[in-house]
C-alpha cells in the first residue's frame, strides 16, 4: 500500500543544494540584475525528477553592487516563519548583514525550485544543509575576490556584516563592491566546501524576528484576497451541499437582478469520488464586488441530485466503525502472539477512543485570483503547493503547465488545507470561461462545509497485564476513512502512510503487539490537518498508557521510561506488514531513538515539577509522542476554581528537534500547537447529517479563544547538534491526551471521546 | 445604491454603495484598503475589527448606512509610521505567526486601551475573547498589550 497523498512522498533530494553560477546565456534567460553583481543558483532537483525533466536555472541568491543581498524564499509562508528561517541560514553562513537582505517569494516552478510542497514539517529538515552550502559558496567567492584584489591569502580574510575584512592590513570591501569580481571566479568544490562552526552563527540557533513583522502589524502584508487586478470581478460559489451531488436545474434570474451581479457560471464538479484537486460542482455568481456576489448567491434557485452520500450520517458511521473494531481486522504489525498474552493475562483493559472530523478553520478562508490573457493563465493564491496548483489548473483548463504561472502570496493560516488546489482551479476555470480577472472568495460557511476534513476515527485498544503487573500485550484496532479514499473509493483501509503517523511505530517494549485496521468509506472529502493521523493515534495510545500505568501501580512518567527500556534504535524488524515511511526518510539517516524520547520525558518532568504535591483543585497530565522525526513530551496542568470552572494554567513541552534553527519560531510553533491542540481536545468537531456538514460558522465550529487557552506555555528545547527536524506539527498530538490525563486526575473521569468539555 | 460620506483614518471619502454593504467590503473592495481582513462575515472572529470613534466594531456586519459621521480607524490609520505603542509591542514580542488576524487583534486592543489604559489579565481575556487566532498567538498578544499599557 503506497501513500496516495503527497506529503509523505519521498522527498530526499540526493543532489539538492548543488550551487551553480548561471551562465551568460542563463543571465539573459533569467533577466539578470541590470547593474551586474553576483548571481548564484541552487539546484533543488531530486534525482529522479532531474533525469526526466529539463533543468531550468534559477537565481537563488544575488548580490547587487548597492550591497543588497536578495534571497529567494521558495517555500510557502503560513505562520511557521519559513520565509525567515531558510534565508537566514544562507545569510548567516555567508556573513551577510541581515538588515540588508531582501526576501523575494518564488513562483511555483518545479523545474527551478524542486518540490515546493510546503507541508509535512520538512522545510528546515530538507534545506538546512543546502542553504548552508549556498551561503558558504557565496562567502567563498566573495572572500576570494577580495583576496585577489588585495593580493593576500584568502584564509586571512573573513566575511561579516556584508563586508570582507583583512584584519592584518585593516582593509575591507563590501559584498556589493566585490560582487562583479566574484562572479568571474570559479565555483569552489561543493564537496569540500567549509561550513561555519555552529558556535559562530549569529542568526542560527538564536531568536531571529520574522521578516514580515512590520508588514503584519501595519496591515501591509499581502495575503491571497489582497491582490487587486484592474477590472477584477469577484466570484462566490454555491457548491454542492453533499459531496458528489450534481445540479439538475437552476434559475439565476433573481441573482442576476441584484445590483452588481454580472453573470452566473456553472462549474461542473468532479462527482464521486471527489478527488483532491478538482472543484465541487457549483454555480458561481460573478459580481463587481464581494457583497453583491454573496447576495447574488443567496438568491440562486438550484435543484440538486444529491447522489449517493445524501443519507450519510457521521454519527451512525462512527457506531458502525466501533462495532467493526470488535472483529478481527487486517493485521498491520505483529510481534509475538497477542492471543497468548490475553490467555495469560490477569487483567485486560479494553477501551475505545473516538475523535470527530476536524476542519482546518484557517482565519483566512480560501481565496484565489486568476487572469487569463492570450492563452496564458496567471494565478495569485495563498497555496502551500504551488506546483500542484499549477498542474491542476493546467489540466482543468486544458493548458500546458508552461502557460500557467502561480504567484504565491502569504497564507493566512493553512495547516494542510491550502495544499489542495481546488479553490485555485475554480478561479482559473472562471477566468478562462469569462475572460475576466476573477477572485474566487470563499466565505466561512464555504470553508467549513467544503473542507478536506481531518478524518473522524474509532480505535479500540486492548492491553493485557499479567499477575506481576507487567504490560504483556497491546492490541490496537484503528479505523478511519482514509485520505486516499477521497481519490479512490476502493481505498477502504488506512494506508501505510497514515499508520506511520504515530500508530505502527508504537515504541514500547511490550512482548506481544498486534495492530489491526478495518474498512470504512469516505462520504466527504478527507484531507490532512496539522500532524494528520498522529492526532487521533496519540490520543488513544497516550490515554491508554496512562490508564495502564495506573493499573500496574506506576507513575505514568516512570512507566513510559520503563517501557522504553534500553537505549536503542527501533527498526520494527519484520513486524510491520507494509512499509514504514519514517516521514520519507531512511532509518539510517533518521533513526528512531528511544534515548531521545526518554530525554524529553525526563526534561518535561523536571521542568514541570512532575511528582511534586499539588494544591487541591489542580492536577497534571502527561503524554509523549514522536512525530515528523521530532521528539516531544508534554505536561498539562489543570485548575478548578471554587465555582467549578476548569482552566489550563500551564503547559510544558520538552522538544528535541535536533538543531533549533530559529529558536523563537520553534517556541512559537509549540505555543500555537498547544492552543491548536486545545481546540482539538475541547471545542471543535464537524458532524454530517443527510450528507451535509452541520456546522456553519465559528459559532457551531468552535475554536479556543483567549480565555480558554493555556495561560502559560513553556517550551524547553533540548540543545542538540543533530540534524534539524520539523516543528510545525509535532506540538499538536500529545496535547489532547496530556489534557485528558490531567482531566482524569482532576475529576476521576477518563476521556474516551473528543472533544470533551472542560 | 446611495452615496455615503465616510471619515476613515482622518480623511474624507465618498462612496457609492448599496446601503446593506458591510463596511468591511466598502474598505476592501471599494476603497482598496486591504489591511482589514475577512474571516467569518458574522462578527464571530474579529479579523475585520476597526475602530468607530473609540469603540471596536466588527466591520463585516456593520452596514455602511449605519456608520454615520463617526471616525473610522483601520490598521492603516492606527499610526503614521507603524509606531503606535501596540505596534511596537507586537514587534517586540514577535506576536504574529501567519499574521492574518493581527490587524483585527491590534485594532481591538487599541480600543481596549483607549477605554482602559491599564487592563488586568482578566480584562484583557474578556476584551479579546471575540478575536480568534488559529495559529495560537494569544499569550504573546496578552504580553504585548501589557507592554503597551505600561
Amino acid at each position: 500500500m503506497i501513500p496516495s497523498f503527497p506529503f509523505l512522498k519521498k522527498k530526499s533530494l540526493d543532489h539538492a543544494g548543488n550551487v551553480f553560477l548561471p551562465s551568460r546565456r542563463d543571465f539573459l534567460k533569467i533577466g539578470s540584475l541590470a547593474g551586474g553583481g553576483l548571481l548564484l543558483g541552487v539546484s533543488f532537483q531530486c534525482t529522479t525528477k532531474a533525469q526526466s525533466q529539463a533543468f531550468v536555472p534559477n537565481v537563488y541568491l544575488s548580490i547587487s553592487p548597492d550591497n543588497t543581498v536578495t534571497i529567494i524564499a521558495h517555500r510557502s509562508e503560513m505562520g511557521q516563519g519559513i520565509r525567515t528561517s531558510l534565508p537566514m541560514i544562507v545569510a548567516d553562513e555567508m556573513g551577510a548583514d541581515w538588515s540588508q537582505v531582501r526576501i523575494v517569494q518564488a513562483e511555483g516552478d518545479e523545474s527551478k525550485y524542486g518540490n515546493q510542497n510546503t507541508d509535512g514539517s520538512f522545510s528546515v529538515r530538507m534545506f538546512y544543509e543546502p542553504m548552508r552550502k549556498a551561503g558558504a559558496t557565496a562567502r567563498h567567492l566573495l572572500i576570494k575576490a577580495a583576496a585577489q584584489e588585495w593580493g593576500v591569502d584568502a584564509a586571512a580574510c573573513v566575511a561579516e556584516n556584508s563586508t570582507v575584512i583583512h584584519s592584518e592590513s585593516g582593509r575591507s570591501l563590501t559584498f556589493g563592491a566585490l560582487a562583479n569580481a566574484a562572479q568571474q571566479l570559479e565555483l569552489p568544490d561543493q564537496d569540500t566546501l567549509e561550513l561555519k562552526e555552529f558556535s559562530s552563527y549569529k542568526l542560527i540557533g538564536k531568536d531571529t524576528p520574522i521578516i514580515d513583522l512590520k508588514d503584519f502589524v501595519t496591515g501591509k502584508a499581502v495575503f491571497g484576497a489582497d491582490v487587486n487586478l484592474p477590472g477584477m470581478k469577484i466570484a462566490v460559489i454555491q457548491r454542492t451541499p453533499v459531496v458528489g451531488a450534481t445540479i439538475t436545474e437552476y434559475d439565476a434570474s433573481e441573482a442576476l437582478a441584484i445590483p452588481g451581479v454580472l453573470q452566473v457560471v456553472k462549474i461542473s464538479g468532479s462527482g464521486n469520488p471527489p478527488g483532491l484537486t478538482k472543484p465541487l460542482e457549483g454555480l458561481a455568481v460573478i459580481a463587481d464586488n464581494t457583497w453583491a456576489a454573496i447576495k447574488g448567491r443567496k438568491a440562486l434557485q438550484i435543484t440538486w441530485d444529491l447522489g449517493d452520500n445524501a443519507s450519510y450520517d457521521s454519527k451512525a458511521q462512527l457506531e458502525t466503525m466501533k462495532q467493526s473494531t470488535l472483529e478481527d481486522g487486517m493485521i498491520r504489525r505483529e510481534r509475538g502472539d497477542f492471543n497468548q498474552a490475553k490467555q495469560g493475562a490477569a487483567q485486560v483493559i479494553e477501551r475505545t477512543y473516538e475523535a470527530p472530523f476536524y476542519a482546518h478553520g484557517t482565519i483566512e478562508p480560501p481565496a484565489a485570483i486568476a487572469q487569463f490573457v492570450e492563452g496564458k493563465m496567471e494565478i495569485w493564491a495563498p497555496t502551500q503547493h504551488p506546483q500542484w496548483a499549477r498542474d491542476s489548473v493546467a489540466e482543468a483548463c486544458s493548458l500546458s503547465a508552461d502557460d500557467v504561472r502561480v504567484n504565491v502570496t502569504l497564507l493566512g493560516g493553512a495547516f494542510g488545507r491550502k495544499s489542495k488546489p481546488d479553490y485555485v482551479v475554480e478561479a482559473a476555470m472562471l477566468a478562462k470561461e469569462t475572460g475576466l480577472p476573477i477572485r474566487v472568495q470563499w466565505t466561512r460557511e464555504d470553508d467549513l462545509h467544503h473542507d478536506f476534513f481531518h478524518s473522524h476515527s474509532m480505535q479500540r485498544i486492548r492491553a493485557t497485564i499479567d499477575a506481576d503487573k507487567n504490560l504483556t500485550g497491546w492490541n490496537h484496532h484503528t479505523v478511519f476513512p482514509a485520505i486516499g479514499a477521497t481519490s479512490d473509493a476502493n481505498e477502504l483501509h488506512p494506508s501505510d502512510g497514515e499508520l506511520g503517523l504515530g500508530c505502527i511505530d508504537f515504541p514500547y517494549e511490550v512482548p506481544h503487539i498486534r495492530i489491526e485496521t478495518h474498512e470504512s468509506k469516505a462520504h466527504t472529502r478527507i484531507g490532512w490537518m496539522r500532524s494528520v493521523s498522529n492526532i487521533h493515534h496519540a490520543f488513544a495510545i497516550c490515554s491508554m498508557m496512562d490508564e495502564v500505568a495506573e493499573a500496574v501501580g506506576k507513575d505514568p512518567v516512570q512507566f513510559a521510561l520503563d517501557m522504553l527500556a534500553d537505549d536503542k534504535a527501533l527498526d520494527f524488524d519484520g513486524e510491520i506488514k507494509g512499509e514504514f515511511g519514517n516521514y520519507g526518510e531512511s532509518l539510517e539517516d533518521y533513526p528512531w531513538e528511544t534515548t531521545r524520547l526518554k530525554n524529553v520525558i525526563r526534561r518535561v518532568a523536571q521542568e514541570s515539577g512532575w511528582g511534586k504535591s499539588l494544591p487541591s483543585g489542580t492536577a497534571m497530565g502527561f503524554a509523549v509522542h514522536k512525530s515528523f522525526l521530532t521528539y516531544v513530551a508534554c505536561v498539562v496542568e489543570l485548575m478548578r476554581d471554587d465555582s467549578g470552572e476548569i482552566t489550563i494554567p500551564v503547559v510544558h513541552y520538552a522538544v528535541d528537534c535536533g538543531i533549533a534553527v530559529n529558536t523563537d519560531r520553534v517556541r512559537s510553533q509549540f505555543e500555537g500547537g498547544a492552543i491548536f491542540g486545545t481546540s482539538i481536545a475541547n471545542t471543535s468537531a464537524i458532524t454530517l447529517k443527510d450528507g451535509k456538514v452541520e456546522q456553519n460558522n465559528f459559532d457551531g465550529y468552535q475554536l479556543v479563544r483567549m480565555p480558554q487557552s493555556p495561560k502559560k506555555i513553556h517550551v524547553h528545547i533540548i540543545e542538540s547538534n543533530r540534524k534539524p527536524t520539523g516543528v510545525g506539527e509535532p506540538p499538536v498530538p500529545p496535547l489532547a491526551p496530556a489534557l485528558a490525563n490531567a482531566y482524569y486526575k482532576l475529576t476521576g473521569s477518563r476521556v474516551y471521546a473528543l472533544p470533551f468539555k472542560l | 445604491m446611495a452615496t455615503y460620506e465616510l471619515t476613515i483614518n482622518g480623511k474624507q471619502y465618498q462612496v457609492d454603495a448599496e446601503e446593506d454593504m458591510p463596511l468591511l467590503w466598502v474598505l476592501r473592495d471599494l476603497l482598496d484598503m486591504k489591511g482589514t481582513k475577512f474571516g467569518c462575515g458574522q462578527a464571530l472572529c474579529g479579523a475585520c475589527t476597526v475602530m468607530l470613534g473609540d469603540s471596536a466594531v466588527r466591520s463585516c456586519t456593520l452596514p455602511v448606512s449605519a456608520v454615520g459621521s463617526g471616525a473610522v480607524t483601520t490598521i492603516e490609520g492606527l499610526s503614521e509610521n507603524g509606531d503606535h505603542p501596540l505596534q511596537k509591542a507586537w514587534i517586540e514580542h514577535i506576536v504574529p505567526q501567519c499574521g492574518y488576524c493581527q490587524s483585527g487583534q491590534i485594532m481591538n486592543a487599541a480600543a481596549l486601551l483607549k477605554n482602559n489604559p491599564t487592563p488586568s489579565e482578566d480584562e484583557i481575556d474578556q476584551a479579546m475573547a471575540g478575536n480568534l487566532c488559529r495559529c495560537g498567538t494569544y499569550n504573546r498578544i496578552k504580553e504585548a498589550i501589557f507592554t503597551a499599557a505600561t
